[in-house]
């Protein structure tokens, strides 16, 4: 009797999440009149216009992993080393992006970055490129940050960095040489999780107009019946596949040295 | 004489009002084995951070081969560091920990591999070199971590406790290991540790430290024989604590116990009357009467303990009380508790404390 319970739970909980899923891949399978068919992935697919989108979004979520991991790993390492008593606000503003709706920051930029102002970013497409970036960073700086530190708690930053620097290594070389390869997982797990959420995106990409995967999204459900559900099915599954992959990369986590403590 | 290797001069560190360090100053001869030896928290390790740079003094110079580095950066210093937590880096295997200081100073790949393979043979490890930190023994990551000290040929070594996290045999097998490695590189350290028996076995010359201060400097022999300080004799070795009363300060007669003591050592102008603070290692008294000791006291058996080779008795002597070891004798019984009974010593061998 004890074990029904948590058996009950899992199963609703389970029809709760799965049979709207099902329901919606069936749904995208019935394009073509009687059977089942992969019509409206096929059309989905051939879109140029979903080939555009989402290599514009792919190219965007590996520029901000990439400017996240710059900003975010030095940053959470000279807060472990030199600014400890400053780590519970640090976390805080990181965790601001949860709570600040998106329109609002991208209100800011436009405002701050407008054609008559005094960095006017959003005149050129680039520019737009970049200022999107920098809100999908924001975004995504709660859960790099968080990633960051946790993988930064495993090893003794302080210890290694002095090791380093009586070696003759700068700050450069530590940062590159040895804090960021023994925090490159939980980088990884943050960096697919930035990955999911860039796709996805569809406020900020849509007030500065840029041609993302997220408004192509909203686009086609608001005109199409069948390619909407299949394109669901592809985001879910390019989702679940970051998923699997932070999964499967923390597999990989270096081994804790032998703790002399 | 030649002008010391690595100076420092009249160093103090404070942390806001609390001064750790104060007026620090030693002169180390190049290729000298020096230890730092005091009670946790006395400020060795922020002396020994003082020198590798970690730690700006708050006055005071650090001097290495004729220059002063006092401003210099850690990583400008040429200085090789061991951790007491061995500090290897995780990413890397064993050789690439040993060459990364030579990688860092851009020294050509062959002739970086081998020195890595010369290190890796100096600490007996040429066959580990792809293994990974985590794969190896504390007492094998401590020699690895010798070796990424020592493989850019630095001008001074400093190690911080490094054997305090190993058991207690690898402890000591490490330390031969550690000083035969020093002396066959004729390289300068500073050995940090709050084990008299690793600074007594390993060192040239001992710092004793206490509250921030070099509290007397000497080579074992001297720091154990001839300590000059009541902290520095209570902290090296075992000692008993006897207070002495002068009787006679023109022949240096001293009353402890229920006896006399002439003492041919300096009285430090004490009166009559004044009480000394002395001092005696076990190995310097034996029970009952023996040829050659020139004083003897009076005392009653309080304790006996039975350790195997040998027995460690406890005798009485008024309120004062000795401890000493006698060796086990199979033919003869051990002394039992209460027995009247004399210790005996020779007079040199008493210490007077300040
Ligand atoms: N960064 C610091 N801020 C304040 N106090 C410190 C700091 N580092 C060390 N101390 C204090 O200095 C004293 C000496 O520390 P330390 O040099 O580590 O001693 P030891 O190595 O002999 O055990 C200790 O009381 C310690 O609390
Ligand atoms: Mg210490």
């Amino acid at each position: 009797m004890r074990r029904l319970w948590p058996w009950l739970a899992l199963a609703v909980g389970l029809i709760y999440f799965i049979l709207p899923l099902l329901g919606m891949t069936e749904f995208s399978l019935k394009m073509r009149r009687g059977v089942y068919s992969f019509d409206a992935y096929a059309k989905v697919l051939a879109d140029p216009r979903f080939q555009e989108t989402f290599t514009f979004s792919v190219v965007m979520a590996l520029a901000t992993i990439l400017f996240g991991v710059l900003l975010v790993v030095p940053t959470a390492y000279w807060v472990r080393l030199k600014l400890p008593r400053l780590r519970p606000y640090i976390e805080f503003v990181t965790l601001l992006p949860l709570v600040i709706p998106a329109i609002v920051i991208v209100f800011g930029y436009i405002r701050l970055y407008n054609t008559s102002s005094w960095l006017p970013l959003t005149g050129s497409a680039m520019g737009t490129n970049i200022l999107l970036i920098f809100g999908y960073a924001t975004l995504s700086l709660p859960y790099m940050y968080r990633a960051v530190d946790t993988g930064l708690r495993t090893i003794d930053v302080a210890t290694l960095t002095e090791a380093a620097q009586s070696l003759g290594a700068g700050w450069v070389t530590i940062l590159a040489r040895v804090i960021l390869p023994n925090v490159l997982v939980a980088v990884l797990s943050g960096a697919f999780v930035t990955f999911a959420i860039v796709l996805g995106e569809f406020t900020m990409a849509a007030l500065l107009n840029r041609p993302a995967f997220g408004p192509y999204m909203q686009l086609l459900g608001a005109n199409r019946a069948y390619e909407p559900a299949a394109l669901a099915v592809i985001a879910f599954a390019i989702t679940w596949g970051c998923m699997a992959l932070i999964q499967i990369v923390s597999r990989f986590a270096p081994k804790a040295p032998v703790n002399p403590h | 004489m030649s002008d010391p290797f690595l100076s420092i001069q009249n160093v103090r560190k404070s942390y806001g009002d609390v001064t750790v360090v104060k007026d620090f100053s030693l002169a180390v001869e190049q290729g000298e084995f020096v230890s730092f030896l005091g009670p946790s928290g006395c400020g060795k390790t922020t002396m020994l951070r003082i020198v590798a740079g970690f730690e700006e003094p708050s006055a005071g110079n650090v001097m290495i081969g004729g220059q002063d580095v006092t401003g210099l950066r850690p990583n400008q210093r040429n200085i090789g560091m061991v951790f007491q937590s061995y500090a290897l880096f995780p990413n890397m295997t064993v050789a690439q920990n040993v060459g990364f200081g030579l990688k860092v100073a851009g020294v050509p790949k062959a002739e970086a591999a081998a020195r890595v393979d010369e290190m890796l043979n100096l600490i007996s490890l040429p066959q580990l070199g792809d293994r990974y930190p985590y794969q190896l023994s504390g007492g094998q990551q401590q020699r690895v971590a010798l070796a990424r000290a020592m493989a850019g040929k630095p001008q001074v070594l400093l190690l911080d406790e490094p054997l305090s996290a190993l058991d207690a045999k690898v402890r000591v097998s490490l330390r031969d290991e550690i000083r035969a490695i020093q002396k066959a590189a004729g390289i300068t350290t500073i050995f940090v540790t709050h084990d008299q028996e690793e600074a007594l076995s390993m060192s040239d010359r001992i710092v004793v430290m206490h509250g921030g201060m070099a509290e007397q400097v000497g080579t074992p022999f001297e720091i154990y024989n001839r300590p000059t300080t009541k902290f520095v004799a209570g902290f090296v070795g075992t000692l008993n604590m006897l207070d002495g009363t002068v009787t006679d300060p023109a022949t240096g007669a001293v009353r402890i116990g229920d006896d006399n003591v002439v003492m041919k050592q300096s009285l430090n102008g004490a009166k009559a009357g004044d009480t000394l603070s002395l001092a005696l290692r076990p190995e310097a008294i034996s029970l009952g009467k023996q040829p050659g000791r020139d004083a003897s006291i009076g005392g009653t058996i309080s304790e006996v303990s039975f350790l195997g080779s040998v027995i460690r008795v406890r005798v009485g002597l008024g309120k004062d009380a000795v401890s000493l070891d006698t060796f086990n004798n199979p033919a003869a019984p051990p002394p039992r508790v209460g027995e009247k009974t004399e210790i005996s010593f020779s007079s040199a061998d008493l210490l007077v404390l300040h």
